[in-house]
C-alpha cells in the first residue's frame, strides 16, 4: 500500500496482524461447541461406521487396512471444511454485523487483513485436524512417513480453502449464500475427492473426471505423507495447490482493494 | 493547518444517485465543526469517504495534509470515527473491543490496556468492562463507540449523530466529554439532527443539502442572519379569531394559543401592549423552535426554491470564516 515501508509501519502492521489472529483464535475458543467438538463427533461416527462396521468387510486398500487408508482423508476433509467454514462465517459475520468497519477504518492494509483472516482459518483447520487425528488414533495406527509432505499439504490445503471462504464471504449477501457453496460444491468435491477410496477402483471415465477435482490432489498428497501411497503425481499436486493459493490470495486482496462487498 | 481539506468531492452511487455534487470543505485544526443537513443530504457519504468506508467518484480529501489517495494509512491513523449505527461485535466484551481496536492501529498490548482503562473510566464504562457489548444500554453502546474511537488517540474525531437515541442526561454528559476532548486539542467534526447540540458545542457549521454545501460559516455569524423568531403564546381566555397586529405575523393555533413571528427590529413589548389593548391576556410564552433549526429549515427551503422564486429567506452563505 505504501511506497516506503518504514520500520514503524511494519511494526504497526505486525501488531495489527497479531490482533486479527488473536481475535480469530478467541472466537474459535469462545464457540468451541460449534468449532472444535462437532468435527470430533462426526469423525468418530465415520470411523465407527466406515472404519469398524463397513471397513472390516472391505479389506485392504492401497495396501493398507481400510480404516488406516481413510484416516488421512478424514483429517484433511475436516481441515478443508473448517478452514473454509471459519473464514466464511467470521468474515461474513463481520460484514453482517458491520464490525468489519473496525478494520476498514484502521490503517491496516487490505493484504494484511486478508492474511489475518486466512491465518485464523488455518488455525482452526489445524486445531480441528489435531482433534480428528486424536480420534483416528483411537481406531487405528497412524505412522507419518513423510512429515514435510504432511505439513506442506495440510498448510496449503488449509490456506486454499480459507481463501475460498473469504471470497465466498465477500460475495455473500445473506446467510444462505454462505451455505450454498459448501453444500453444493465443496462437500460433493470433497466426498468425490478420494477421501474414502482410491480412484484406481473407478472406471476410466470416472477416473478422468476425478482428475479435474483439485481436492483429489490435496487428499492424495496428504495421504502420501502418512502412508506413502498416492493416486496422483506429487509435483502436480503441489503445483496445483500453490497455483490455487496464489491466485485466490491475489483475487481476495484485489476484491478488498476494489471494495467489493465492503465499501459502497 | 487544516485538519481536513476536501476539494470538489463527488460521489455517484451505482444506482445513479448523486450523493455529493462537488463539495469543498476545510476544517481548521482544533475546531469543533458541525456538519448539518437533512436525511439523505450527503453527510454520512462525506464521512464514509473521509474514513474510507465509501469510495469517492472524484475529488481530493486531505487529512492533516495527508492525501487519502496516496497516504491512506497515515491519514487513517489520524482519524477516529464514531458511526451512526452500532458497528462493534456485540458478542465481544467491552474491554476486548477497545483492545482489538487499539491493536488494529498498531498499539502494543500493554499500552492498549492503559488506554482502554483510561477511556473506559472517562466514559463511565469501566465497571462494565467484562460485560458482553450486547448487554449494554443504548447510551452505553454510544459511549463505547466514542471510547473505541479515541483509544488510538486520533487528532481528528468524527462523530456521526453520536447522541441519537440517548436520554438528555447522558447527552449532556457526552457533550461535556466532547468539549473537554476538543479543549485537549482534538479537532471534532459532528453531524447531528439535534441542532441544539451543534449550537451548544460547535464553533463552525457547514450545512449540506442534496449533495452541496449551502452554508459554511461560524455559527455565530449564521445565527446573526436570522431575521425573525417565532413565539408561541398561551392565552387565559378563549380566542375566536386571530387578533390584528400590524407588523407581526399572527396565526391562531387553537382557542388558547397564538403563534407570532417577530422580526429582529421589533420589540416584544409591542406585542404585549397591543394584545392587552385588545383585552387578550397572555399566561405564558415560549420560543417555537431552536433558532438554528429555524435557520436550517429556511436555508434548505431557500436552496430548494426555483431561481425565480421571491427571496423570502436569507441567501446561502459561503464564507471563509470557517476555513
Amino acid at each position: 500500500m505504501n511506497a516506503v515501508v518504514t520500520p514503524s509501519r511494519a511494526r504497526t502492521d505486525w501488531v495489527g496482524f497479531q490482533t486479527i489472529v488473536l481475535r480469530e483464535f478467541s472466537r474459535i475458543i469462545r464457540i468451541w461447541g460449534q468449532t472444535l467438538v462437532p468435527p470430533g463427533v462426526t469423525a468418530t461416527l465415520y470411523f465407527i461406521i466406515f472404519g469398524s462396521l463397513i471397513g472390516s468387510r472391505i479389506g485392504s486398500m492401497g495396501g493398507y487396512a481400510y480404516m488406516q487408508y481413510i484416516a488421512p482423508g478424514q483429517i484433511i476433509m475436516s481441515v478443508i471444511t473448517n478452514s473454509y467454514g471459519n473464514v466464511v462465517s467470521s468474515f461474513f459475520g463481520a460484514r453482517f454485523g458491520k464490525h468489519v468497519e473496525e478494520l476498514l477504518v484502521s490503517p491496516l492494509p487490505n493484504w494484511l487483513i486478508v492474511l489475518g483472516y486466512i491465518s485464523g482459518g488455518v488455525l482452526r483447520g489445524l486445531l480441528v485436524g489435531a482433534v480428528v487425528t486424536m480420534v483416528a488414533l483411537f481406531f487405528t495406527h497412524l505412522q507419518v512417513q513423510h512429515p514435510l509432505v504432511v505439513v506442506a499439504a495440510v498448510l496449503l490445503t488449509s490456506i486454499v480453502f480459507a481463501l475460498g471462504g473469504f471470497i465466498n464471504a465477500i460475495f455473500a449477501k445473506n446467510f444462505d449464500h454462505i451455505s450454498w457453496f459448501p453444500t453444493f460444491i465443496l462437500n460433493p468435491l470433497t466426498y468425490l475427492g478420494g477421501v474414502f477410496y482410491t480412484i484406481a477402483l473407478l472406471p476410466g471415465w470416472a477416473r478422468a473426471i476425478s482428475q479435474v477435482n483439485p481436492i483429489l490432489y490435496m487428499v492424495n498428497s496428504f495421504r502420501y505423507g502418512f502412508l506413502g501411497v498416492s493416486d496422483v503425481d506429487l509435483r502436480l499436486a503441489f503445483g496445483i495447490m500453490i497455483l490455487f493459493a496464489v491466485s485466490l490470495y491475489g483475487l481476495a486482496v484485489g476484491l478488498m482493494y476494489k471494495g467489493v462487498g465492503i465499501r459502497e | 493547518m487544516q485538519a481536513l481539506s476536501i476539494s470538489n468531492l463527488t460521489k455517484t452511487y451505482r444506482n445513479g444517485v448523486e450523493a455529493l455534487k462537488g463539495i469543498d470543505l476545510d476544517v481548521e485544526q482544533g475546531n469543533f465543526f458541525a456538519l448539518l443537513g437533512p436525511n439523505g443530504a450527503g453527510k454520512t457519504t462525506t464521512i464514509g469517504i473521509i474514513t474510507s468506508l465509501v469510495n469517492k467518484t472524484s475529488g481530493t480529501v486531505r487529512v492533516f495534509d495527508h492525501d487519502i489517495d496516496r497516504e491512506i494509512a497515515v491519514a487513517k491513523s489520524c482519524i477516529g470515527v464514531v458511526p451512526q449505527e452500532i458497528n462493534f461485535n456485540q458478542f465481544e466484551s467491552v474491554e476486548t473491543i477497545l483492545l482489538n481496536q487499539a491493536g488494529f492501529y498498531g498499539i502494543p498490548r500493554p499500552l492498549a490496556r492503559e488506554r482502554t482503562e483510561k477511556y473506559l473510566k472517562q466514559l463511565q464504562l469501566w465497571d462494565r468492562r467484562r460485560s458482553t457489548a450486547r448487554t449494554l444500554s443504548g447510551g452505553m453502546k454510544r459511549r463505547l463507540m466514542i471510547a473505541r474511537a479515541l483509544v488510538h488517540e486520533p487528532r481528528l474525531l468524527i462523530l456521526d449523530e453520536p447522541t441519537a437515541g440517548v436520554d438528555i442526561e447522558i447527552r449532556r454528559s457526552m457533550w461535556e466529554f466532547l468539549r473537554e476532548t476538543n479543549e485537549r486539542g482534538v479537532t471534532i467534526i459532528l453531524t447531528t439532527h439535534y441542532l441544539e447540540e451543534a449550537e451548544h458545542l460547535c464553533r463552525n457549521v457547514a450545512i449540506i443539502d442534496k449533495g452541496r454545501i449551502i452554508v459554511n460559516d461560524k455559527i455565530s455569524n449564521v445565527l446573526r442572519k436570522l431575521q425573525s423568531e417565532t413565539f408561541v403564546l398561551y392565552l387565559r381566555d378563549t380566542l375566536v379569531a386571530a387578533p390584528t397586529l400590524p407588523g407581526f405575523g399572527v396565526t391562531r393555533i387553537d382557542d388558547h394559543t397564538l403563534e407570532i413571528e417577530v422580526s429582529k427590529d421589533r420589540s416584544l413589548n409591542d406585542i404585549f401592549v397591543r394584545l392587552a389593548a385588545q383585552g387578550i391576556d397572555v399566561v405564558s410564552m415560549r420560543n417555537k423552535v431552536n433558532r438554528l433549526e429555524e435557520l436550517f429549515m429556511r436555508l434548505v427551503r431557500a436552496s430548494n426554491a426555483p431561481a425565480d422564486a421571491p427571496p423570502d429567506a436569507p441567501p446561502a452563505v459561503q464564507s471563509g470564516a470557517g476555513r
